[in-house]
């Protein structure tokens, strides 16, 4: 063996293919590990993140899997995703059917954090967003039915606000009425305690990401009512107000000339 | 090389020191990893929360905030700038190893290093071969590697695969199918590779390596002058190339073991039968004269000699 029995001091073309072999194995498993982080985003519809949690994709930059929110939850709510579990490895969640939130006053949660994924901002449990119930099934639903099964409305820790029952006519037996829950997202927190205790074998009103759950205004839709309220007065300028085309007689109602009386007067209808 | 090259690894050390003596260190390493398991273990299963949280951050005593500093760095570069409690407990963990050797966390804390040791004994029992040998530089390019994922994705990118935390998180709060990256890590150690992942690949091992480079506690083959070419450290040691320098050094060359690679296990003051090997910290001057040149000569000429 007279060649090569001691390296050279500075073998630039070893180094150079030396480096090549490991970048192009590193970015390999480098690629490997991004799709699969890529994939780990998708977090289920179910899986509900913890009072406070950052939007998911700051979420899984700022969490660091400690597991301190889960240990100072009093309810044992909050656990952290297995892995093949659905959310992130390691990651808070819970699930509204199992355990929902309690909404403690304190947030004991977001006290724990050490990090900030669950914002210390939120220090009003009321202005938690977890996720925002639907009435999912308003067909098996018993209020829908002409029941007064009413349990949603009962445990809602926000009552009245976040979940109403809005009287509507039972078309079904026609002298009836039914009350449906009805949601008001700016102030259900998604705690999940309607979908826990709905009576069905399967939740009618369910707690889902606002992803899910809402559609979203236009930026440049602008609500004319409200417009007016805030500035006092038509939000155009010198508008002039026409006449609304109404039902009843003395109006340009083409369908039934002479109509009829309406039952009501519509507000702001001038006649 | 000497006779006793032949002696299974050990043997001699036993003989000498007796087998407690010869397993000292081995001994205090398993149970300072059992304290760190059992410490996180004890506030779920009986309730008793001196700990809470996992390796990635914990609160003791409900005032000392620890961070995994890699974890965190992750979290930076994915554009989270972390709440102060993180940053401190990272802090204090960075102190705390920067001062006493980056990799005493594989060897004295890491719950995946007893994996990997009952792995490569079963690899000796069984005689595989050593297999793949990725070389020194492969740890810090899967160090940068994650660093990098985590930048490009916006996500703790190591974390969704870390077989070490997924194995700590796993027994404090639930395993799911987290089982099966340590038993790919057992499997890839038996067979694909000797010694692969802890001393080759873990850029949690070449983060720490990193971070405790200029650390007080060192190795030193102080008594280099003894040594009677056994090979039983370079046998047991996960880093063999560290002992060269110190232990072949001639007596002007420090018997320090300065190479961030050692993990500081203790492993070869055990079983040296001539205890070559002490701990000691980086600044230690005590003269350790290397050996004179008659003990290196071969086997050959020994024989001639004698």
């Amino acid at each position: 063996m007279p060649a090569a029995v001691k390296a050279k001091p500075i073998d630039r073309r070893r180094f150079l293919l030396d480096a090549a072999r490991a970048a192009a194995g590193c970015a390999v498993a480098g690629t490997l590990l991004g799709a699969y982080a890529g994939q780990a985003r998708a977090l289920p519809a179910e899986a509900l993140r913890p009072p406070g949690a950052l939007p998911e994709g700051d979420f899984l930059a700022a969490c660091i899997r400690c597991g301190l929110c889960v240990r100072d939850c009093p309810y044992d709510t909050l656990a952290l995703a297995e892995l093949g579990e659905g959310p992130a490895t390691g990651t808070p969640f819970f699930t509204a059917r199992d355990i929902p939130c309690e909404m403690c006053e304190d947030i004991p949660c977001v006290k724990a954090c050490p990090t900030g994924a669950l914002d210390p901002a939120l220090e009003d449990i009321g202005e938690a967003n977890m996720g925002i119930a639907v009435l999912v099934d308003r067909e098996n639903c018993l209020n829908a039915l002409g029941l007064r099964c009413d349990v949603c409305y009962r445990v809602c820790p926000v009552i009245d606000e976040a979940i109403t029952l809005d009287l509507t006519h039972n078309e079904r037996s026609g002298h009836h009425a039914m009350f449906m829950p009805t949601v008001h997202a700016d102030y259900c927190t998604g705690c999940g305690k309607c979908e826990k205790s709905c009576v069905l074998p399967e939740a009618a009103i369910k707690v889902l990401p606002e992803r899910l759950a809402r559609g979203q205004l236009g930026e440049h839709y602008r609500l004319g009512w409200e417009e007016m309220q805030e500035k006092g007065g038509p939000v155009v300028e010198g508008i002039i107000d026409l006449p609304d085309r109404l039902p009843g007689p003395g109006t340009d109602n083409l369908a039934a000339p002479g109509g009829f009386e309406p039952a009501f007067k519509m507000p702001g209808a001038s006649q | 090389m000497s006779e006793k090259t032949k002696l299974p690894t050990g043997a001699e050390a036993v003989a000498t020191k007796g087998w407690l003596g010869a397993h000292k260190w081995l001994l205090l390493r398993r149970l300072s990893q059992a304290f760190f398991l059992g410490i996180f273990l004890i506030g779920p299963w009986f309730g008793l929360w001196i700990v809470k949280g996992n390796l990635a951050g914990s609160l003791t005593l409900d005032t000392l905030p620890l961070t995994d500093p890699l974890v965190l760095l992750q979290s930076i570069v994915a554009r989270h700038w972390p709440e102060m409690t993180a940053i401190l407990g990272a802090l204090i963990v960075l102190a705390a190893y920067a001062l006493i050797g980056g990799r005493v966390y594989c060897s004295w804390v890491c719950p995946i290093n007893p994996v990997t040791d009952g792995a490569h004994w079963l690899h000796e029992k069984l005689g595989v071969q050593k297999g793949w040998q990725p070389k020194k530089s492969t740890r810090y390019w899967l160090l940068a590697m994650l660093l990098i994922v985590s930048a490009a994705t916006g996500t703790v990118a190591w974390e969704f695969i870390n077989p070490i935390t997924m194995l700590q998180r796993g027994l404090v709060f639930g395993m799911g199918f987290g089982w099966t990256l340590v038993l790919g890590v057992f499997l890839f150690d038996l067979f694909v590779s000797r010694r692969g992942w802890c001393s080759h690949l873990c850029p949690v091992g070449a983060f720490y390596g990193l971070v405790g480079s200029k650390a007080l506690l060192r190795v030193s083959a102080t008594n280099r002058a003894a040594c009677d070419d056994c090979m039983d450290c370079f046998a047991v040691c996960p880093e063999m190339h560290v002992i060269t320098p110190a232990l072949r050094g001639k007596t002007e060359e420090t018997p320090l073991i300065l190479s961030p690679d050692c993990t500081n296990c203790g492993r070869c003051i055990d079983v040296c039968s001539v205890d070559v090997f002490r701990f000691t910290n980086r600044f230690d001057k005590a003269p350790a004269p290397g050996r004179d040149e008659a003990a290196r000569k071969s086997p050959a000429q020994q024989t001639r000699a004698a």
